[in-house]
């Protein structure tokens, strides 16, 4: 097996400027790495590689023509899912959209374009992002490429598969709990969560609207940068983007002096000692280079699940309310009339078919945590405790530039595991909920392996805006370590 | 037993706008079926409103016009229902901080100056339409509709007749056109009304159990809608019978209405904040600038124009009726100072040429300076009354000057007395028996020598002065 397809883009493209390689050479290794192994990972659900080797090829005539291609033109990129793709099947990893093509691009999708870069395909992920393994979906369950009958953590676990089993150079993720960070950590590759606001949502399939965030899943820190910096910026079509300019620094790696913040609750009870240990391993290498190490504390942090579970499924009751098989999607064909109003029962059978069962389990808690006489009670103190999660973050950015934590309590757990027990499976995104509360950047970058060689990832939290900094700070991590450089083995 | 009604109204406003609430597809009436939309108004997944400030703006201006306090932050917020014409399943709409509150309506009711308060004005998206066909067994959804601003007006239930709920509509119509909000045209579905009625005995002081009316699309659907259900309920209620809290369906063709769904019933549509649009915060300097823009409204130019060009209150009011006659009124007093002349004018023959045409002012080919030309040479005597209409019926026919059309069919008046003398003698020559009828006394022979007069003068003779000329020639005979 050729290492093409397992290097980072930046490396890639110097190649290729170089005269070493030409696009088709990347797609063509990508593609064929996907065929031998994605039977077994499942990390795509729709694919385009015949289109994908024949725009690598155009990118390879034109500059040979001697034309200027953008930094990133000809890199095989996957995207998630639930990021509409203009004429190319967008499903949510769902039944009730298993059909759906849209006939616009999302505004990430729209850059990616303009960039020249290659989309290989739509990859896997729990049904409308609800989830933490990528076994909520229509489509089938996808396997961690380190271990195959483990998970690749979810929701993006298609696309973290796909970057980590090189079957794509780079992807598109989405985060509203977790869902780039907890993967990446999973697949150990670096995936970034940005500010709330900083990547356009326009054409992100919603699920949770005042959590959602597009981010990038990469080789490294400074791949997940340089797609940070194509996808980013304001989007009129999307009032909850930042009109604000992304940052242009280069990273150093000088990172000395630099305070970490070590909440004390994050590294108590509940987590995994390996994870615990490989975290404080990771604190220490910083360490060295001349950070400071201080804990903090994040006292309302043990509410941000209960929280998320209310915000979150209250706004996707109201997100998911469109499917219902009148304008697009699946309808169930032989819906039976037993009410007096025919429309209202093929809506009620083409939503009770066409969502899986944690779907329907969100949209039930938030239908009911938005009922009269449960709103104040539920939705609108949720509010206010997402308030003191956001201000717990703010006090603790006053005394340290970024935090550290686990990103999950565990390593990748086996297929299967957890997904009877939902409540099981909602403790593991604890790490990564608060930051979406909060809306606040986020990376997770590889941080080492058990002893079974299962990856695990480090979290490190930014304040707002400053995805530069915690960009930073895992480049001079990753100087100093080779994990983002492994790759599964046997692939 | 005398009966009281307590009546309130939320009125639906399509707002003027070009485009659409929250994405920039064409507001335009009476397109093909589904050919105004794009991905946002259609509610593909993925997509996100984005505020029409148009909309924003024309939201402020009513609720200066209605005297309501604008609120310095304002929010969207979704109401959640399943129907087909609506496709996201849920409308943005205002209910925890609606754009505008607490604000007043006031209207005449003959000759007295009532007054409707305003609970709140808000904004929100309107929804699709379902066409169902007569034996098929499926239905039609057309979504050109969906997505275009509406304005929710919400009175306290302050009105106590048909008079005061017809006055009341009318006002606010026409305050509505005055500010350039709506085009208020009915047939298009501009205005929409929802009423809510309770009765009680006259002169107790606790309301009764609400009734709300839906389904009511025009000013007559609404009145007999309420007629009907203060009927209803005050037939219960003398009954002794119980009123129930429910929303009833008025069905326009039956002029009935029925029960649509009891209070116990009643839909709950889960309302939370919008989370893909950011609060808005409406600055100072913007509601001062809007308020720079409004106009005067039509109760208070109704009392100037009284005061100004000593109109009668019914002159006032057909004028102000419509903003654009007033304002033609105004322009064309200003060439013209004559405003009775004007006001008899615009009433008469400018008004029947209009509903003829079934034109608006602005689209036929008359003009203010037109008008006020042909009245000036009215007022001079220069034409007589019958040619200045038919001058009038020109200028609507082809847009041409008035002097033009008057040298062109020859009807500038001839108020030459030696020429009126001459055609007189003509005529009295020409009709002895007639001048002998006179003799007898007989006066309608009188007026038919006038009539020959003016034929001699194929119309152009002034008539007062030939029946002045003509009373003096026969006191000679």
């Amino acid at each position: 097996m050729s290492k093409l397809s397992f290097l980072p883009a930046h490396v890639l493209s110097e190649k290729v400027r170089k005269g070493e390689l030409s696009f088709s050479d990347i797609t063509t290794e990508v593609i064929a790495q996907l065929e031998a192994k994605d039977k077994s990972i499942n990390a795509y659900i729709s694919r385009r590689l015949e289109a994908a080797l024949e725009e690598a090829k155009s990118l390879d005539e034109s500059l040979a023509k001697g034309e200027d291609l953008p930094s990133l033109a000809g890199i095989p990129l996957a995207v998630k899912d639930n990021i509409c793709t203009r004429g190319f099947l967008t499903t949510c990893a769902s039944k009730i959209l298993y059909n759906f093509v849209p006939p616009y691009n999302a505004t990430v999708v729209e850059k990616i374009k303009k960039e020249k870069m290659i989309i290989i395909g739509k990859t896997n992920m729990d049904e409308f992002a609800m989830g933490s393994s990528t076994e909520n979906s229509y489509f089938g369950t996808t396997h961690n490429p380190w271990d195959y009958q483990r998970v690749p953590g979810g929701s993006s676990g298609g696309s973290t598969a796909a970057v980590a089993a090189g079957e794509a150079i780079m992807a598109l993720g989405s985060d509203t709990g977790g869902s780039i960070r907890q993967p990446a950590s999973f697949c150990s590759v670096t995936g970034l969560k940005p500010t709330y606001g900083r990547v356009s949502r326009y054409g992100l399939v919603a699920f949770a609207s005042s959590l959602d965030q597009i981010g990038p899943i990469a080789r490294d820190v400074q791949d997940a940068y340089l797609l940070l910096k194509i996808i980013g910026g304001y989007d009129p079509c999307d009032s909850t983007s930042l009109p604000l300019p992304l940052p242009e620094e280069q990273l150093t790696g000088k990172v000395k002096g630099k305070i970490l913040g070590l909440p004390k609750e994050y590294l108590s009870e509940g987590i995994d000692p390996k994870v615990k240990e490989i975290v404080e391993k990771a604190i220490k290498v910083w360490e060295e280079m001349g950070c400071v190490i201080k804990e903090i504390t994040l006292p309302h942090t043990k509410y941000s699940v209960a929280t998320y579970y209310i915000v979150a499924p209250c706004e996707a009751s109201s997100n998911l309310a469109r499917y219902d098989g009148v304008q697009y999607g699946f309808r169930n064909p032989e819906y039976t009339i037993t009410g007096q109003n025919p429309v209202i029962d093929m809506m009620e059978e083409t939503r009770d078919q066409g969502f899986g069962s944690e779907v329907k389990r969100r949209i039930m808690l938030g239908t009911f945590t938005l009922s009269h006489g449960y709103f104040e009670a539920y939705y609108l103190k949720a509010q206010k405790v997402r308030t003191l999660i956001k201000e717990d973050f703010e006090k603790a950015f006053q005394s340290c530039d970024f935090i550290v934590t686990p990103v999950s309590p565990t390593p990748p757990f086996k297929i299967g595991e957890k997904v009877s027990d939902p409540l099981k499976m909602y403790l593991s995104d604890i790490f990564t909920i608060p930051v979406n509360l909060a809306g606040l950047p986020a990376i997770s970058i590889p941080g080492g392996f058990t002893e079974q060689n299962l990856p695990v990832g480090v979290q490190i939290i930014g304040k707002p805006l400053d995805e530069y900094g915690i960009l930073n700070l895992g480049f001079a991590f990753q100087e100093a370590t080779d994990f983002h450089k492994r790759t599964p083995h046997g692939n | 037993m005398e009966i009281e009604p307590v009546i309130g109204l939320e009125i639906h406003t399509e707002l003027s706008t070009q485009s659409k609430m929250f994405c920039s597809c064409s507001t335009r009436f009476g397109s093909s079926p589904n050919t105004q939309v794009c991905p946002v108004c259609l509610g593909l997944p993925g997509v996100l409103p984005v505020v029409n400030e148009e909309a924003v703006r024309i939201g402020i201006k009513t609720c200066l016009a209605l005297n309501c306090k604008i609120n310095k932050y304002t929010r969207f917020d979704r109401k959640n229902y399943y129907y087909p014409d609506l496709p996201k399943n849920y409308q943005i709409s205002q209910q925890y901080i609606p754009i505008g509150v607490d604000g007043w309506v006031e209207f005449e009711v003959g000759e007295e100056v009532k007054r409707v308060r305003i609970h709140n004005i808000h904004l929100e998206e309107d929804a699709g339409k379902n066409v169902h066909e007569e034996g098929k067994n499926f239905s039609l959804v057309d979504l050109n509709r969906a997505g275009i601003p509406l304005l929710e007006i919400v009175t306290y239930p302050d009105m106590h007749s048909m008079e005061e709920v017809n006055s009341f509509m009318n006002e606010l119509r026409n305050i509505l056109i005055y500010i350039g909000a709506s085009n208020c045209k009915m047939e298009e579905g501009h205005l929409r009304f929802e009423a809510n009625v309770s009765v009680r005995r006259k002169g107790d002081e606790e309301l009764g159990p609400k009734v709300e009316m839906k389904n009511l699309n025009s000013f007559r659907s609404v009145l007999q809608a309420l007629e009907y259900e203060i009927e209803r309920q005050g037939a219960r209620l003398r009954r002794g019978e119980p009123i129930y809290q429910e929303t009833r369906l008025w069905n326009e063709e039956k002029g009935e209405s029925f029960t649509m769904r009891f209070k116990e019933e009643a839909q709950d549509y889960r309302y939370f904040p919008e989370p893909d649009i950011p609060p808005l915060e409406i600055g100072k300097t913007w509601i001062e600038e809007i308020k720079a823009t409004l106009p005067e409204l039509p109760l208070k130019k109704k009392k100037r124009f009284i005061e100004e060009y000593g109109l009668s209150k019914k002159e006032a009011g057909i004028l102000v009726e419509e903003k654009e006659i007033s304002c033609f009124f105004e322009e064309v007093v200003k060439i013209c100072p004559q405003p009775r002349l004007v006001v008899n004018w615009i009433m008469g023959p400018l008004m029947r040429e209009l509903n003829e045409r079934g034109l608006t002012i602005g689209e036929s080919k008359l003009t203010a300076t037109k008008l006020a030309r042909l009245l000036e040479m009215v007022k001079e005597n220069l034409i007589t009354q019958t040619n200045a209409k038919y001058c009038l019926h020109e200028i609507f026919d082809s847009g041409e000057e008035p002097e033009r059309i008057v040298e062109k069919r020859g009807w500038k008046q001839v108020t030459d007395v030696e020429e009126i003398e001459k055609m007189v003698r003509e005529a009295i020559q020409k009709n002895p028996r007639a001048v002998e009828d006179i003799n007898k006394g007989k006066k309608t022979a009188f007026g038919f020598l006038i009539g020959q007069v003016m034929k001699l003068s194929q119309g152009k003779a002034n008539p007062g002065k030939v029946r002045e000329i003509l009373e003096r020639e026969l006191g000679k005979c």
